[in-house]
């Protein structure tokens, strides 16, 4: 009996190093890696939409949408709110420490598929994550891009993330930017209630539009109807899934749907897609 | 006359086995191997450097084990199967064969219960060093293969090598060469010829067999399976043998009672997502996950870390899981599929669903496994004819 490495390992972590992390809310934080292997770090690539397996060794790993500028992928942000075993110890990483990346995967939102149009994001509460890097991508390339309008709604203002970036962009021209909080402490100055409340303000061309949604479900499915109602064809409406990824590879079948793996075939779908599986539960 | 060297070299030329496509001219006229010399065939892999693997009686159940000898077969063992129930019985023949299947088929064989995916150290500094997994390189050689394994293997096949190549599933499929058998005795259970994929071997394999009273039709499908065929002491049958064979292999098709209502299923049972069966069905089913485990195209794994006492290594490993359990469907603390209702219909859907979008086809093989081994006897083709017949509401 002999014993031999395959070439390609496609489970093997890389080794990445915390070089800084913020506190951004009170369960929120986003910890940016780098590889530490220089050719690792040269070589990764990611678009705007994909995410990484974080992977603690002794504890697990996590899928983490990268939420950082997808031209500046030497340095990668997470942005995660600590919830589950995994994510408890990521929020205990200081600069210095290490840990394992495997990545980028997933299919991310169709930018290419988006330049000439209207571009809508529609977010709720760490949902805003996801597109972040989709939103940088078109402030860099903004004459790409017609309108763009960013809603974001949270359920307690003080979850809120990215405040001073939402400034900044509501600055640009041709781009409105609207928050919306459901329960808002003293001082909020946006929207009381629902983000979907919020499309009453977008101006936005429906048969030019590229919309971008990503938080909980029933909010994605809320935005859908009244973005389908309003002329916008469902294969212009894109969103960005989650389920239990473990491999990120459609191999281990935990994000099975339908007829998807949502960590390869996803997590970003056009509606006409997905649409029909979505709602129903234990989908 | 090609020697078992020959046999080795063939071997080492061509990896893959029966991944290689199969070549005009392999399947010729079929020979018999006589009852009497089936221990050349153990012999002539064993001389070509591979292990055996073959059914044999364990447990009150046939199991795949090494196996060295021809004795260690199931010599006149049959086995009854019936919804939750699987007896072995004397049959007072000589046949080694004449049963459909054991609770696993080649599953774990290649895709392992339990494997371990890569290994890590963190040092006094806290740098972390991960490290792939080694494969260890055996030749084996499984005997006693049906169609529905190897239908399942082809899927396995699809999942674990397309797209994204698994590397220890990958090595394991190279050094496997495969003799299979033509099903001769289709259980109670069995619903292969609805599915398409049995009981006759037709492919997917380096040599099949197929089991007479007086010996073993030869039938070879790769150059690896020819050249150890070549190698075997070979007669001529006689006509009587090959009608004897043809005979067999009809009525055992004939044989089979059971049968999915289709072979795509998709659109009826996606369109009936809240029909009552499902919670009928769920009234009964313990969410045990039997039927996954000894489904031979379940795929489902789950991995998990093992650290040692001090933190300072470790692996991450991974095992068979269930979409039965109720981790199966956790995310960020809620579970998707809370109940059993669920979890059948995410099964069933996706087991005869799902499947025709991802891998072409459906993902049953007809073998009937799950309805033997579930403790409540809850039988797939009764529950999806039944899905499938009227419209939910």
């Amino acid at each position: 009996m002999s014993a031999s490495i395959p070439a390609v390992q496609p489970y093997l972590p890389m080794e990445a190093e915390v070089v800084a992390r913020a506190q951004e809310t009170r369960d929120m934080f986003t910890l940016r890696l780098r590889l530490t292997d220089p050719r690792e770090r040269e070589s990764y690539r990611f678009a705007p939409g994909q995410f990484n397996m974080l992977h603690v060794p002794g504890v697990g790993a996590a899928p983490i949408s990268i939420a950082s500028d997808p031209t500046q992928s030497e340095a990668l942000d997470h942005t995660i709110r600590a919830v589950g075993r995994v994510t408890r110890v990521l929020e205990r990483l200081q600069a210095g420490d290490r840990l394992g990346l495997r990545g980028p995967y997933g299919r991310g939102w169709p930018m290419q598929d988006a330049e000439g149009q209207d571009l809508l994001v529609v977010t709720g509460g760490l949902g805003c994550a996801p597109v972040v890097a989709a939103i940088s991508y078109a402030v860099q390339r903004r004459n790409r891009f017609r309108r763009l309008i960013i809603l974001q709604g949270v359920k307690h203002s003080a979850d809120m993330l990215w405040r001073e970036r939402y400034d900044a962009w509501a600055r640009l021209p041709d781009t409105q930017v609207h928050l919306a909080a459901d329960e808002p402490t003293k001082g909020w100055t946006g929207h009381r209630g629902l983000v979907t409340d919020l499309l009453d303000q977008a101006r936005f061309d429906p048969r030019q539009t590229a919309a971008m949604l990503c938080g909980p479900e029933p909010m994605m499915l809320a935005a859908t109807s009244r973005l389908t109602g309003m002329g916008v064809p469902g294969d212009r409406i894109w969103l960005s899934l989650e389920r239990g990824f473990q491999c990120g590879l459609g191999h281990c079948g935990h994000c099975q749907i339908g007829p998807y793996f949502v960590c390869r075939d996803g997590p970003v779908f056009p509606y006409h897609q997905i649409g029909w599986l979505l709602g129903t539960k234990g989908f | 006359m090609p020697t078992a060297a020959r046999v080795a070299e063939v071997r080492h030329g061509s990896e893959g086995g029966s991944l290689e496509s199969p070549t005009v001219a392999l399947v010729s006229e079929p020979r018999l191997l006589p009852r009497g010399a089936l221990q050349a065939l153990i012999d002539a892999l064993g001389a070509g450097g591979y292990r055996c693997i073959g059914p044999q009686v364990r447990d009150g159940a046939i199991v795949y084990r090494e196996i060295s000898d021809s004795g260690q077969l199931p010599v006149g063992w049959g086995a009854r199967q019936g919804p939750g129930t699987y007896r072995l019985e004397r049959r007072g023949d000589r046949r080694c064969f004449a049963w459909a299947n054991g609770p696993q088929a080649l599953k774990p064989l290649l895709f392992r219960p339990h494997e371990t995916l890569f290994r890590w150290t963190r040092d006094a500094e806290g740098r972390i060093r991960f490290a792939p997994e080694p494969s260890r390189r055996q030749r084996w050689a499984l005997i006693g293969a049906r169609a529905c394994d190897l239908a399942a293997l082809a899927l396995h096949d699809r999942h674990f090598l397309h797209k994204e190549r698994d590397p220890g599933y990958a090595v394991r499929r190279a050094d496997l060469l495969l003799v299979a058998i033509d099903c001769s005795h289709p259980a109670q259970t069995c619903f292969c010829v609805s599915t398409g994929d049995g009981p006759s071997v037709t492919g997917g394999t380096d040599l099949a067999l197929t089991e007479l009273d007086a010996g073993f039709l030869v039938r070879a499908y790769t150059e690896t399976g020819a050249a150890v065929r070549d190698t075997l002491p070979l007669v001529e049958p006689t006509a009587e043998q090959l009608v004897e064979a043809e005979t067999q292999g009809k009525a055992a098709a004939m044989a089979q009672t059971r049968g999915l209502p289709g072979r795509d299923l998709r659109d009826a049972l996606f369109a009936n997502l809240e029909h009552p069966r499902w919670s009928e069905v769920a009234e009964r089913c313990l969410s045990c996950g039997n039927c996954v485990a000894v489904c031979p195209t379940c795929f489902c794994h789950t991995e998990r870390e093992a650290a040692s006492l001090d933190g300072s290594s470790g692996t991450h490993e991974r095992q068979w899981d269930t979409c039965y359990s109720a981790e199966h469907s956790y995310l960020h603390g809620r579970l998707l599929r809370p109940d059993t209702r669920t979890r059948y219909r995410q099964w069933l859907t996706h087991k005869l669903g799902g499947w025709h979008d991802q891998y072409g086809r459906s993902g049953c093989v007809g073998c009937g496994r799950c309805i033997a081994w579930c403790p409540v006897g809850i039988d797939i083709t009764e529950e999806a004819a039944a899905i499938c017949a009227s419209p939910g509401p």
